[in-house]
């Protein structure tokens, strides 16, 4: 038995995205979900599964309390810090899939520097204990120090280069600006790129994420209850999840240059039953630029140690082979930690994505990565 | 007058790591390592991936290495690093075929090269506490 196909993206909703807030993350969370529903044209009351974020500060018995529902009869939690969005949609497809539920919602909700700076947050993360313990001590305390190891040493075995992660950067730059929900609207070319300030090097300023408050949230129905619905449905036509060896340290990991989605997308494509030339535009997770060059590899677009001449020259922007992160990504739209990937991914392939539209967009995937290498991927076509 | 705080971040030993941080403490490195098959394993966990067993022994290892891979961390993150930043984190593959992560001490980025041979040292930072902390192996 295969789920491909069986279940759909009914409904996206989003809030505004901002540096910082005064509301809560829950409020966050009811706004955009609330969003998600009525973009589907269901009620509250026909969501019978929820699948919130685990640090989103809301569980799903509160969308009980505040929604009325009458019937929640499935409920889970996919704790895997950024690939826990499509995680989810795997959990939620399987759900629905399975019977045991019709409509699924999923929400993520942050509330940026107003909850915390990210050193204080994954101090409470459980899959950060063990670096916790032998890492943090001696001064690699946040996600930029973990990861800088892994982008150096690609850098000194295949050549990568500076530049070509600041290609992605600039890229994803000049797509948040096509895109009226996108918090950096600057423009940034290659020179402001090279003269950001190192933070772990080679990771430049330009490299990271942003911090961002704000949520989104999509609903997930079974395809037979999708069709009648307000919106074209959009199938989830594979996905899968991967984790890398030694998931808890990138330090003891045997390949520091390959992650878990390695594992995860050869699944997806062959349940999809597409391949790499198939897919139209890809939201790729970009905690770090690194993150994405090295995801391209493992997803197979190129092969190991040709990530960086493989995002130079266009390819990976609008109008390009492959376009990536139309929406500017967590680089440069907001860190909705991969939760705004997919709606991007939806709205493209509706073909509601207005001045970012990728032509007849078809077939289209979204990855996540989640600490300390944790991969998720959704192949969704219309 | 108090003694200076120690203020950076501080291991949370369990029974299971105590005795690589026991071993620090007396300028050792102890390994953990599989009694039934002898497999190397850091860092210290219950369970022998290979066969399964629980009963661990402890081996001292070299403190010899070289340079997997490094950062230069530039922004501290941490208040209490920032006082020493810019410092380099280098990921070290040492000789028992585990790895160690650790600051290195005597040399500056240009200089470094995956290969690169190292040696561990002990850096005391309470009575309670010794890290370690690579230097060139010359």
């Amino acid at each position: 038995m295969s789920i491909r196909d069986q279940a759909c993206v009914t409904g996206i909703g989003e809030t505004r995205y901002t540096r910082e807030t005064t509301r809560s993350q829950a409020e966050l969370t009811f706004e955009a979900a609330l969003a998600a529903i009525a973009d589907a044209g269901l009620e509250p009351k026909d969501i019978d599964g929820v699948v919130p974020y685990v640090m989103g500060g809301v569980i799903a018995e509160d969308f009980i309390t505040n929604f009325g529902l009458p019937d929640l009869r499935y409920s889970a939690l996919t704790p895997m810090g950024g690939a826990s969005s499509v995680a989810a949609l795997q959990n939620a497809a399987l759900a629905v899939a399975g019977g045991l539920a019709n409509h699924v919602l999923i929400t993520l909700g942050r509330g940026a520097l107003s909850t915390g700076r990210i050193t204080d947050r994954i101090g409470q993360m459980p899959q950060f204990r063990v670096v916790g313990e032998f890492e943090m001590p001696m001064g690699t305390v946040a996600p930029a120090q973990f990861y800088a190891p892994m982008a150096r040493r690609h850098m000194e075995l295949y050549g990568t280069t500076s530049a070509q992660l600041g290609e992605i950067a600039v890229t994803f730059r000049k797509h948040a600006r096509l895109h009226d929900n996108a918090m950096m609207q600057k423009p940034m070319t290659l020179a402001d790129h090279q003269a950001s300030r190192m933070i772990a090097d080679p990771l430049r300023l330009y490299d990271c994420c942003l911090e961002s408050a704000g949520a989104a949230a999509v609903v997930i129905s079974r395809a037979d209850r999708a069709r009648d619905l307000r919106q074209p449905p959009i199938y989830i036509g594979g996905v899968a999840e991967g984790h890398p060896d030694s998931p808890s340290t990138i330090t003891q990991r045997p390949d520091i240059c390959r992650i878990g989605l390695a594992k995860a997308a050869p699944k997806a494509f062959a349940m999809a039953g597409v391949t790499h030339k198939d897919i139209d535009v890809a939201e790729i997770y970009d905690c770090f630029t690194y993150i994405v060059l090295c995801q391209l590899e493992d997803m197979g677009f190129c092969a190991k140690g040709e990530g960086g001449a493989f995002v130079q020259g266009g390819r990976i922007a609008l109008g390009g082979e492959l376009p990536v992160n139309t929406h500017g990504g967590l680089l440069s739209q907001a860190h909705i930690a991969g939760m705004n990937h997919i709606v991007e991914l939806t709205r493209q392939l509706r073909g509601q994505a207005g001045a970012r539209q990728v032509a007849d967009a078809e077939v289209g995937l979204v990855t996540g990565y989640g600490d300390l290498g944790d991969g998720s991927i959704a192949i969704m076509h219309r | 007058m108090n003694a200076p705080t120690y203020d950076k971040p501080q291991p949370d030993i369990s029974a299971v790591s105590r005795p690589f941080w026991d071993g620090l403490r007396e300028h050792r490195l102890l390994l953990q390592a599989c009694a039934r098959c002898h497999t190397v394993r850091h860092y210290p966990r219950p369970v022998c991936d290979r066969c399964y067993s629980m009963d661990c022994e402890w081996i001292a290892g070299s403190g010899r290495g070289t340079v997997h891979s490094w950062t230069v961390n530039h922004h501290p993150f941490h208040f209490a690093f920032k006082r020493e930043s810019p410092f380099i984190t280098l990921t070290v593959d040492l000789e028992e075929g585990v790895r160690m992560q650790a600051p290195l001490r005597d040399a500056d980025a240009s200089q470094l090269k995956i290969g690169m041979a190292v040696k561990l040292m002990y850096e005391d930072m309470t009575p309670e506490l010794t890290l370690p902390a690579f230097r060139r192996a010359l």
